[in-house]
Protein backbone atom coordinates (compact mmCIF):
# COMPACT_ATOMS: atom_id res chain seq x y z
CA UNK A 1 0.00 0.00 0.00
CA UNK A 2 2.62 2.31 1.14
CA UNK A 3 4.71 1.51 -2.40
CA UNK A 4 1.19 2.79 -4.48
CA UNK A 5 1.08 5.59 -2.50
CA UNK A 6 4.71 6.51 -3.14
CA UNK A 7 3.79 6.16 -7.04
CA UNK A 8 0.77 8.67 -6.80
CA UNK A 9 2.64 10.79 -5.18
CA UNK A 10 4.98 10.97 -7.82
CA UNK A 11 3.08 11.39 -10.12
CA UNK A 12 1.27 13.83 -8.52
CA UNK A 13 4.64 15.70 -7.83
CA UNK A 14 5.74 15.58 -11.00
CA UNK A 15 2.90 16.68 -12.95
CA UNK A 16 2.41 19.39 -10.59
CA UNK A 17 6.10 20.86 -10.77
CA UNK A 18 6.16 19.73 -15.00
CA UNK A 19 3.15 22.01 -15.66
CA UNK A 20 4.38 25.28 -13.23
CA UNK A 21 7.66 24.77 -15.15
CA UNK A 22 6.37 25.18 -18.45
CA UNK A 23 4.50 27.94 -18.06
CA UNK A 24 7.07 29.63 -15.86
CA UNK A 25 9.46 28.32 -19.44
CA UNK A 26 7.84 30.69 -21.11
CA UNK A 27 9.23 33.84 -19.35
CA UNK A 28 12.18 32.36 -18.70
CA UNK A 29 12.74 32.52 -22.40
CA UNK A 30 11.20 35.45 -22.99
CA UNK A 31 13.87 36.53 -20.27
CA UNK A 32 16.76 34.82 -22.14
CA UNK A 33 16.38 36.06 -25.24
CA UNK A 34 16.27 39.99 -24.17
CA UNK A 35 19.37 39.28 -22.35
CA UNK A 36 20.71 37.37 -25.49
CA UNK A 37 19.05 40.32 -27.93
CA UNK A 38 20.56 43.25 -25.81
CA UNK A 39 16.76 43.87 -24.35
CA UNK A 40 14.90 43.53 -21.40
CA UNK A 41 11.97 41.16 -22.12
CA UNK A 42 8.73 40.94 -19.62
CA UNK A 43 9.88 43.08 -16.61
CA UNK A 44 6.53 44.27 -15.06
CA UNK A 45 4.35 41.64 -14.09
CA UNK A 46 5.60 40.26 -10.16
CA UNK A 47 9.21 40.43 -9.04
CA UNK A 48 11.26 40.30 -12.55
CA UNK A 49 8.50 39.70 -14.37
CA UNK A 50 7.69 36.12 -12.98
CA UNK A 51 3.74 36.61 -13.22
CA UNK A 52 4.20 37.20 -17.12
CA UNK A 53 3.31 33.56 -17.73
CA UNK A 54 -0.11 33.65 -14.83
CA UNK A 55 -1.13 37.09 -16.78
CA UNK A 56 -0.96 35.27 -19.95
CA UNK A 57 -2.89 32.25 -18.27
CA UNK A 58 -5.62 34.11 -17.02
CA UNK A 59 -5.47 35.62 -20.60
CA UNK A 60 -5.91 32.27 -22.59
CA UNK A 61 -8.57 30.92 -19.89
CA UNK A 62 -10.56 34.31 -20.52
CA UNK A 63 -10.90 34.30 -24.80
CA UNK A 64 -13.45 32.94 -26.41
CA UNK A 65 -12.71 29.44 -27.09
CA UNK A 66 -13.96 28.99 -30.79
CA UNK A 67 -14.44 26.27 -33.25
CA UNK A 68 -14.36 27.69 -36.53
CA UNK A 69 -17.72 26.01 -38.86
CA UNK A 70 -15.61 24.74 -41.37
CA UNK A 71 -13.67 22.87 -39.10
CA UNK A 72 -13.87 19.07 -38.44
CA UNK A 73 -15.11 19.28 -35.17
CA UNK A 74 -14.26 15.92 -33.34
CA UNK A 75 -10.79 16.22 -35.03
CA UNK A 76 -10.38 20.00 -34.20
CA UNK A 77 -10.76 19.04 -30.54
CA UNK A 78 -8.90 15.78 -30.51
CA UNK A 79 -5.80 17.43 -31.61
CA UNK A 80 -4.23 19.37 -29.30
CA UNK A 81 -5.41 17.24 -26.67
CA UNK A 82 -3.09 14.38 -28.25
CA UNK A 83 0.41 16.32 -27.93
CA UNK A 84 -0.15 16.72 -24.30
CA UNK A 85 -1.32 13.50 -23.50
CA UNK A 86 1.58 12.35 -25.72
CA UNK A 87 4.55 14.32 -23.82
CA UNK A 88 3.26 14.01 -20.91
CA UNK A 89 3.16 9.97 -21.36
CA UNK A 90 6.71 10.44 -22.89
CA UNK A 91 7.40 11.85 -19.02
CA UNK A 92 6.27 8.78 -17.33
CA UNK A 93 9.83 6.72 -17.71
CA UNK A 94 12.15 9.67 -17.36
CA UNK A 95 14.36 8.79 -14.41
CA UNK A 96 14.48 11.99 -12.01
CA UNK A 97 16.96 10.54 -9.35
CA UNK A 98 16.85 7.54 -7.70
CA UNK A 99 13.60 6.71 -6.22
CA UNK A 100 11.75 9.57 -8.31
CA UNK A 101 10.20 8.55 -11.16
CA UNK A 102 6.94 7.21 -12.28
CA UNK A 103 7.45 3.82 -14.05
CA UNK A 104 10.88 1.97 -14.26
CA UNK A 105 10.04 0.36 -17.92
CA UNK A 106 12.42 -2.37 -19.51
CA UNK A 107 11.63 -0.83 -22.77
CA UNK A 108 11.94 2.85 -21.75
CA UNK A 109 13.94 4.22 -24.35
CA UNK A 110 11.48 2.83 -26.65
CA UNK A 111 8.58 3.75 -25.09
CA UNK A 112 9.97 7.41 -25.27
CA UNK A 113 10.20 7.35 -28.96
CA UNK A 114 6.89 5.78 -29.69
CA UNK A 115 4.95 8.74 -27.87
CA UNK A 116 7.03 11.04 -29.83
CA UNK A 117 6.16 9.36 -32.87
CA UNK A 118 2.36 9.55 -31.77
CA UNK A 119 3.05 13.51 -31.13
CA UNK A 120 2.89 14.13 -34.85
CA UNK A 121 -0.67 12.90 -35.13
CA UNK A 122 -1.51 16.24 -32.95
CA UNK A 123 0.16 19.06 -35.65
CA UNK A 124 -0.97 17.03 -38.53
CA UNK A 125 -4.34 16.29 -37.80
CA UNK A 126 -5.20 19.80 -36.12
CA UNK A 127 -3.48 21.52 -39.57
CA UNK A 128 -5.81 19.35 -41.36
CA UNK A 129 -8.79 19.74 -39.39
CA UNK A 130 -8.68 23.14 -39.23
CA UNK A 131 -9.52 23.40 -42.88
CA UNK A 132 -7.26 26.70 -43.39
CA UNK A 133 -4.38 26.60 -46.36
CA UNK A 134 -1.79 27.96 -43.84
CA UNK A 135 -2.74 25.12 -41.03
CA UNK A 136 -2.75 22.53 -44.34
CA UNK A 137 0.53 23.92 -44.93
CA UNK A 138 1.84 23.58 -41.85
CA UNK A 139 -0.06 20.33 -41.23
CA UNK A 140 2.28 18.95 -44.52
CA UNK A 141 5.46 20.25 -43.02
CA UNK A 142 5.28 18.86 -39.70
CA UNK A 143 4.35 15.45 -41.10
CA UNK A 144 7.38 15.37 -43.42
CA UNK A 145 10.07 17.12 -41.27
CA UNK A 146 8.87 15.23 -37.88
CA UNK A 147 8.79 11.56 -39.85
CA UNK A 148 12.24 12.16 -41.62
CA UNK A 149 14.28 13.51 -38.52
CA UNK A 150 12.57 10.65 -36.56
CA UNK A 151 14.29 8.00 -38.17
CA UNK A 152 17.64 9.08 -37.21
CA UNK A 153 16.43 10.01 -34.06
CA UNK A 154 15.86 6.39 -33.06
CA UNK A 155 19.27 5.25 -34.98
CA UNK A 156 21.36 8.25 -33.27
CA UNK A 157 20.08 6.91 -29.43
CA UNK A 158 21.19 3.26 -30.75
CA UNK A 159 24.85 3.64 -30.09
CA UNK A 160 24.10 4.32 -26.34
CA UNK A 161 22.18 1.17 -26.11
CA UNK A 162 24.33 -1.18 -27.58
CA UNK A 163 27.26 0.32 -24.73
CA UNK A 164 24.64 0.54 -21.69
CA UNK A 165 23.48 -3.03 -23.34
CA UNK A 166 19.68 -2.00 -21.97
CA UNK A 167 16.62 -0.20 -22.90
CA UNK A 168 16.38 0.40 -19.50
CA UNK A 169 16.70 4.58 -18.59
CA UNK A 170 17.84 3.70 -15.38
CA UNK A 171 20.70 0.69 -16.03
CA UNK A 172 21.49 3.54 -18.84
CA UNK A 173 22.18 5.97 -16.54
CA UNK A 174 24.24 3.62 -14.23
CA UNK A 175 26.26 2.58 -17.11
CA UNK A 176 27.61 5.99 -16.99
CA UNK A 177 29.21 5.95 -13.40
CA UNK A 178 32.51 6.19 -14.99
CA UNK A 179 31.93 8.15 -17.86
CA UNK A 180 29.19 10.02 -19.17
CA UNK A 181 27.92 8.66 -23.13
CA UNK A 182 28.34 12.42 -24.31
CA UNK A 183 32.29 11.18 -24.86
CA UNK A 184 32.34 7.75 -26.47
CA UNK A 185 28.76 8.87 -28.27
CA UNK A 186 29.62 12.41 -29.49
CA UNK A 187 28.46 12.22 -32.87
CA UNK A 188 25.39 10.77 -31.47
CA UNK A 189 24.69 12.96 -29.23
CA UNK A 190 24.83 15.70 -32.14
CA UNK A 191 22.70 14.32 -34.38
CA UNK A 192 20.19 13.58 -31.74
CA UNK A 193 20.56 17.06 -30.45
CA UNK A 194 19.46 18.40 -34.18
CA UNK A 195 16.88 15.83 -34.20
CA UNK A 196 15.46 16.85 -30.41
CA UNK A 197 14.70 20.46 -31.90
CA UNK A 198 12.93 18.77 -35.36
CA UNK A 199 10.85 17.05 -32.75
CA UNK A 200 10.03 19.38 -30.56
CA UNK A 201 9.27 22.05 -33.16
CA UNK A 202 11.70 24.73 -32.11
CA UNK A 203 13.71 27.22 -34.12
CA UNK A 204 15.07 26.72 -36.17
CA UNK A 205 13.14 23.93 -37.39
CA UNK A 206 9.98 25.27 -36.60
CA UNK A 207 9.15 25.05 -40.28
CA UNK A 208 5.24 23.82 -39.02
CA UNK A 209 4.68 27.12 -37.41
CA UNK A 210 6.56 29.74 -39.27
CA UNK A 211 4.76 32.69 -38.33
CA UNK A 212 6.30 34.93 -40.95
CA UNK A 213 5.55 32.60 -43.79
CA UNK A 214 2.14 30.59 -42.39
CA UNK A 215 0.81 33.22 -39.96
CA UNK A 216 0.86 30.50 -36.74
CA UNK A 217 1.01 27.33 -39.10
CA UNK A 218 -1.16 23.86 -37.91
CA UNK A 219 -2.48 26.47 -35.12
CA UNK A 220 -3.68 29.47 -36.99
CA UNK A 221 -7.45 28.54 -36.16
CA UNK A 222 -6.88 27.78 -32.32
CA UNK A 223 -8.18 30.23 -29.64
CA UNK A 224 -8.12 30.28 -25.51
CA UNK A 225 -7.08 26.80 -24.00
CA UNK A 226 -6.97 24.75 -27.33
CA UNK A 227 -4.16 27.08 -28.37
CA UNK A 228 -2.94 26.83 -24.44
CA UNK A 229 -2.73 23.11 -24.65
CA UNK A 230 -0.26 23.20 -27.97
CA UNK A 231 1.50 25.59 -25.85
CA UNK A 232 2.12 23.76 -23.04
CA UNK A 233 2.37 20.66 -25.18
CA UNK A 234 5.39 22.36 -26.62
CA UNK A 235 7.25 23.38 -23.53
CA UNK A 236 6.73 20.25 -21.99
CA UNK A 237 8.57 18.82 -25.01
CA UNK A 238 11.42 21.04 -24.67
CA UNK A 239 11.82 19.71 -21.22
CA UNK A 240 10.88 16.13 -21.86
CA UNK A 241 13.85 16.27 -24.90
CA UNK A 242 16.54 18.04 -22.43
CA UNK A 243 15.48 15.35 -19.93
CA UNK A 244 16.09 12.41 -22.06
CA UNK A 245 19.38 14.24 -23.26
CA UNK A 246 20.88 14.39 -19.81
CA UNK A 247 19.45 10.85 -19.15
CA UNK A 248 21.46 9.54 -21.99
CA UNK A 249 24.24 11.34 -22.86
CA UNK A 250 25.34 13.54 -19.62
CA UNK A 251 24.71 10.74 -16.86
CA UNK A 252 21.49 11.94 -15.51
CA UNK A 253 21.38 12.22 -11.94
CA UNK A 254 25.04 11.51 -11.39
CA UNK A 255 27.72 14.39 -10.00
CA UNK A 256 29.34 14.54 -7.18
CA UNK A 257 28.99 16.35 -3.98
CA UNK A 258 25.29 17.87 -5.09
CA UNK A 259 22.41 15.77 -4.67
CA UNK A 260 21.15 13.47 -7.05
CA UNK A 261 17.79 15.27 -7.90
CA UNK A 262 19.90 19.08 -7.94
CA UNK A 263 22.18 17.38 -10.50
CA UNK A 264 19.31 16.26 -12.35
CA UNK A 265 17.72 19.81 -12.83
CA UNK A 266 20.86 21.23 -12.87
CA UNK A 267 21.68 19.49 -15.92
CA UNK A 268 18.39 19.94 -17.79
CA UNK A 269 18.15 23.61 -17.24
CA UNK A 270 21.24 23.72 -18.51
CA UNK A 271 20.00 22.29 -21.91
CA UNK A 272 17.21 23.97 -21.70
CA UNK A 273 18.92 26.96 -21.71
CA UNK A 274 21.19 25.88 -25.04
CA UNK A 275 17.61 25.32 -27.01
CA UNK A 276 16.55 28.69 -26.12
CA UNK A 277 20.04 30.25 -27.11
CA UNK A 278 19.95 28.00 -30.37
CA UNK A 279 16.64 30.09 -30.97
CA UNK A 280 18.07 33.21 -30.49
CA UNK A 281 21.13 32.88 -32.66
CA UNK A 282 19.93 30.55 -35.30
CA UNK A 283 17.90 31.64 -38.51
CA UNK A 284 15.03 29.11 -40.07
CA UNK A 285 16.33 27.14 -42.85
CA UNK A 286 14.09 26.77 -46.65
CA UNK A 287 12.35 23.70 -46.36
CA UNK A 288 14.00 21.97 -49.03
CA UNK A 289 17.37 22.47 -47.14
CA UNK A 290 15.84 21.35 -43.79
CA UNK A 291 14.75 17.50 -45.86
CA UNK A 292 18.23 17.87 -47.40
CA UNK A 293 20.13 18.04 -44.21
CA UNK A 294 18.19 15.65 -42.53
CA UNK A 295 18.56 12.72 -45.32
CA UNK A 296 21.64 13.61 -46.89
CA UNK A 297 23.77 14.49 -43.58
CA UNK A 298 22.14 13.00 -40.62
CA UNK A 299 20.86 9.53 -41.33
CA UNK A 300 24.67 8.97 -42.82
CA UNK A 301 26.38 10.14 -40.04
CA UNK A 302 24.13 8.06 -37.30
CA UNK A 303 24.59 5.20 -39.25
CA UNK A 304 28.85 5.64 -39.38
CA UNK A 305 27.76 6.30 -35.99
CA UNK A 306 26.50 2.98 -35.79
CA UNK A 307 28.97 1.47 -37.60
CA UNK A 308 31.71 2.77 -35.09
CA UNK A 309 30.55 1.76 -32.19
CA UNK A 310 29.41 -1.58 -33.34
CA UNK A 311 32.96 -2.13 -34.46
CA UNK A 312 34.19 -0.71 -31.04
CA UNK A 313 31.64 -3.30 -29.06
CA UNK A 314 32.69 -6.28 -30.90
CA UNK A 315 36.82 -5.63 -31.00
CA UNK A 316 36.95 -4.95 -26.85
CA UNK A 317 33.80 -7.44 -25.91
CA UNK A 318 32.41 -4.70 -24.47
CA UNK B 1 -3.43 -8.87 -17.03
CA UNK B 2 -6.40 -11.17 -18.79
CA UNK B 3 -8.94 -8.52 -18.59
CA UNK B 4 -6.70 -6.09 -20.81
CA UNK B 5 -5.89 -8.60 -23.10
CA UNK B 6 -9.71 -9.29 -23.58
CA UNK B 7 -10.45 -5.55 -23.45
CA UNK B 8 -7.92 -4.15 -25.95
CA UNK B 9 -8.29 -7.13 -28.24
CA UNK B 10 -11.90 -5.97 -28.04
CA UNK B 11 -10.96 -2.39 -28.82
CA UNK B 12 -9.06 -3.57 -32.15
CA UNK B 13 -12.10 -5.84 -33.33
CA UNK B 14 -14.19 -2.66 -32.67
CA UNK B 15 -11.59 -0.16 -34.82
CA UNK B 16 -10.83 -2.12 -37.07
CA UNK B 17 -14.65 -2.64 -38.41
CA UNK B 18 -15.27 1.08 -37.72
CA UNK B 19 -12.02 1.09 -40.14
CA UNK B 20 -13.97 -0.78 -42.90
CA UNK B 21 -17.39 0.82 -42.53
CA UNK B 22 -16.10 4.97 -42.32
CA UNK B 23 -16.90 6.71 -45.14
CA UNK B 24 -14.35 9.60 -43.66
CA UNK B 25 -10.58 8.18 -45.15
CA UNK B 26 -8.83 10.42 -42.15
CA UNK B 27 -11.43 9.20 -39.56
CA UNK B 28 -10.81 5.60 -41.02
CA UNK B 29 -7.51 6.36 -40.91
CA UNK B 30 -7.89 7.64 -36.99
CA UNK B 31 -9.33 3.99 -36.32
CA UNK B 32 -6.36 1.97 -37.76
CA UNK B 33 -3.97 4.00 -35.40
CA UNK B 34 -6.33 3.09 -32.70
CA UNK B 35 -6.43 -0.59 -34.12
CA UNK B 36 -2.65 -0.55 -34.36
CA UNK B 37 -2.00 0.51 -30.86
CA UNK B 38 -4.74 -2.15 -29.34
CA UNK B 39 -2.63 -4.99 -30.67
CA UNK B 40 0.28 -3.44 -29.54
CA UNK B 41 -1.10 -3.71 -25.87
CA UNK B 42 -1.89 -7.18 -26.52
CA UNK B 43 1.60 -8.27 -27.35
CA UNK B 44 2.64 -6.34 -24.31
CA UNK B 45 0.31 -8.48 -22.77
CA UNK B 46 1.41 -12.03 -24.20
CA UNK B 47 5.08 -11.27 -22.69
CA UNK B 48 6.49 -9.16 -25.70
CA UNK B 49 7.33 -5.23 -24.72
CA UNK B 50 9.58 -5.05 -27.69
CA UNK B 51 7.21 -6.12 -30.68
CA UNK B 52 4.92 -4.05 -29.05
CA UNK B 53 6.91 -1.02 -29.18
CA UNK B 54 8.08 -1.65 -32.46
CA UNK B 55 4.74 -1.57 -33.56
CA UNK B 56 3.53 1.24 -32.16
CA UNK B 57 6.94 2.92 -33.21
CA UNK B 58 6.48 1.69 -36.65
CA UNK B 59 2.96 0.86 -37.70
CA UNK B 60 1.54 3.83 -35.59
CA UNK B 61 4.28 6.57 -35.50
CA UNK B 62 5.21 6.15 -39.51
CA UNK B 63 3.96 4.23 -41.47
CA UNK B 64 0.06 5.45 -40.64
CA UNK B 65 1.61 9.14 -40.83
CA UNK B 66 2.43 8.72 -44.47
CA UNK B 67 -0.83 7.27 -44.76
CA UNK B 68 -2.54 10.63 -43.41
CA UNK B 69 -0.18 12.82 -45.29
CA UNK B 70 -1.63 11.38 -48.42
CA UNK B 71 -5.04 11.36 -47.61
CA UNK B 72 -4.41 14.94 -46.39
CA UNK B 73 -2.94 15.55 -49.76
CA UNK B 74 -5.80 14.42 -51.57
CA UNK B 75 -8.26 16.97 -49.89
CA UNK B 76 -11.61 14.21 -50.13
CA UNK B 77 -15.07 16.01 -49.55
CA UNK B 78 -18.65 15.36 -49.03
CA UNK B 79 -18.53 13.38 -52.94
CA UNK B 80 -16.28 11.03 -52.32
CA UNK B 81 -18.03 10.12 -48.63
CA UNK B 82 -21.38 9.56 -50.69
CA UNK B 83 -19.04 6.96 -53.41
CA UNK B 84 -17.75 5.47 -50.56
CA UNK B 85 -21.40 5.14 -49.39
CA UNK B 86 -22.44 3.37 -53.11
CA UNK B 87 -19.30 1.02 -52.33
CA UNK B 88 -20.25 -0.38 -49.70
CA UNK B 89 -23.00 -2.48 -51.08
CA UNK B 90 -23.30 -6.77 -50.20
CA UNK B 91 -21.28 -7.54 -53.55
CA UNK B 92 -18.33 -5.77 -52.34
CA UNK B 93 -18.31 -7.05 -48.92
CA UNK B 94 -19.91 -10.53 -48.79
CA UNK B 95 -16.46 -12.02 -50.55
CA UNK B 96 -14.28 -10.91 -47.71
CA UNK B 97 -17.10 -11.50 -45.05
CA UNK B 98 -17.22 -15.06 -46.06
CA UNK B 99 -13.17 -15.68 -45.92
CA UNK B 100 -12.89 -13.77 -43.10
CA UNK B 101 -15.90 -16.30 -41.71
CA UNK B 102 -13.65 -19.30 -42.55
CA UNK B 103 -10.43 -18.07 -40.49
CA UNK B 104 -12.86 -17.18 -37.45
CA UNK B 105 -14.08 -21.03 -37.85
CA UNK B 106 -10.96 -21.69 -37.68
CA UNK B 107 -10.17 -19.99 -34.63
CA UNK B 108 -12.96 -21.10 -32.96
CA UNK B 109 -11.37 -25.17 -33.87
CA UNK B 110 -8.12 -24.58 -32.62
CA UNK B 111 -9.51 -23.19 -29.35
CA UNK B 112 -11.62 -26.18 -29.56
CA UNK B 113 -8.66 -28.42 -29.75
CA UNK B 114 -7.14 -26.51 -26.19
CA UNK B 115 -4.57 -25.03 -28.20
CA UNK B 116 -5.87 -21.58 -26.92
CA UNK B 117 -3.52 -20.85 -23.75
CA UNK B 118 0.19 -20.17 -25.17
CA UNK B 119 2.74 -20.35 -22.61
CA UNK B 120 3.65 -16.57 -21.71
CA UNK B 121 7.21 -16.48 -22.36
CA UNK B 122 8.80 -12.96 -22.14
CA UNK B 123 10.71 -12.25 -25.71
CA UNK B 124 12.69 -9.32 -24.99
CA UNK B 125 14.72 -7.67 -27.82
CA UNK B 126 18.00 -9.88 -27.39
CA UNK B 127 15.92 -12.99 -28.54
CA UNK B 128 14.12 -11.17 -31.31
CA UNK B 129 17.36 -9.82 -32.41
CA UNK B 130 19.07 -13.65 -32.05
CA UNK B 131 16.14 -15.29 -34.00
CA UNK B 132 16.28 -12.90 -36.49
CA UNK B 133 19.94 -12.81 -37.55
CA UNK B 134 20.13 -16.74 -37.01
CA UNK B 135 17.14 -19.23 -38.39
CA UNK B 136 15.69 -16.17 -40.13
CA UNK B 137 18.25 -14.52 -41.47
CA UNK B 138 17.11 -15.03 -45.41
CA UNK B 139 14.18 -13.96 -44.37
CA UNK B 140 16.06 -10.53 -42.91
CA UNK B 141 17.75 -10.30 -46.16
CA UNK B 142 15.16 -10.76 -48.61
CA UNK B 143 13.32 -7.72 -47.22
CA UNK B 144 15.84 -5.58 -47.11
CA UNK B 145 16.83 -6.27 -50.72
CA UNK B 146 12.80 -5.46 -51.57
CA UNK B 147 13.27 -2.40 -49.42
CA UNK B 148 16.25 -1.70 -51.41
CA UNK B 149 14.54 -2.02 -54.74
CA UNK B 150 11.58 0.30 -53.22
CA UNK B 151 14.10 3.12 -52.49
CA UNK B 152 16.14 2.75 -55.97
CA UNK B 153 12.40 2.87 -57.57
CA UNK B 154 11.55 5.89 -55.32
CA UNK B 155 14.64 7.96 -56.13
CA UNK B 156 13.81 6.92 -59.98
CA UNK B 157 10.41 8.76 -59.53
CA UNK B 158 11.13 11.45 -57.65
CA UNK B 159 13.94 12.18 -60.00
CA UNK B 160 12.52 13.44 -63.11
CA UNK B 161 13.33 16.77 -64.53
CA UNK B 162 10.33 17.41 -65.81
CA UNK B 163 8.32 17.57 -62.60
CA UNK B 164 4.43 18.83 -63.22
CA UNK B 165 3.13 18.11 -59.97
CA UNK B 166 2.88 14.59 -60.25
CA UNK B 167 1.13 13.00 -57.37
CA UNK B 168 3.61 10.02 -57.33
CA UNK B 169 6.74 12.72 -56.35
CA UNK B 170 4.57 14.07 -53.99
CA UNK B 171 3.34 10.96 -52.35
CA UNK B 172 7.41 10.19 -51.50
CA UNK B 173 6.74 12.74 -48.29
CA UNK B 174 10.62 13.09 -48.69
CA UNK B 175 13.77 14.79 -50.57
CA UNK B 176 13.26 17.45 -53.12
CA UNK B 177 10.87 15.68 -55.38
CA UNK B 178 7.82 16.68 -52.97
CA UNK B 179 9.33 19.89 -51.62
CA UNK B 180 9.60 21.37 -55.17
CA UNK B 181 5.69 20.65 -56.15
CA UNK B 182 4.84 21.63 -52.25
CA UNK B 183 4.12 25.15 -53.52
CA UNK B 184 2.41 24.14 -57.03
CA UNK B 185 0.07 21.52 -55.31
CA UNK B 186 -2.05 23.68 -52.60
CA UNK B 187 -2.35 26.38 -54.65
CA UNK B 188 -5.60 25.08 -56.51
CA UNK B 189 -6.03 22.94 -53.08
Amino acid sequence: MSELAHTWSNVVVILIFLFSFAALLSWIERRLLGVWQDRYGPNRVGPFGMLQSVADAIKLLAKEDWIPPFADKALFVLAPAVIATTTLLAFAVVPIAPGIGVVDLNIGLLFFLAMSSLGVYSIVLGGWASNNKYSLLGGFRAAAQMLSYEVFMGLSLMGVVMLAGSFNLRDIVAAQEDLWFCIPQILGLITFTVAGIAEARRLPFDLPEAENELVAGFHTEYSSMKFGLFFIGEYVGIILISAVMVTLFFGGWLGPLLPPLMWFLLKTFIVIGFFILLRASLPRPRYDQLMGYGWKVMLPLTLVNLLITGAIVLAWGL
Amino acid sequence: MEITFYLSGAIAIAATLMVITGLSAVHALLYLIVSLLAVAIVFFVLGAPFAAALEVIIYAGAIMVLFVFVMMMLNLGKAAATKERNWLNPGMWVGPAILAALLLAELLYIFAQGGGTSPTVMVDAKAVGISLFGPYLLGVELASLLLLAGLVGACHLGWREGREGDDVGLARGSGEGWAAGDGRGHENG
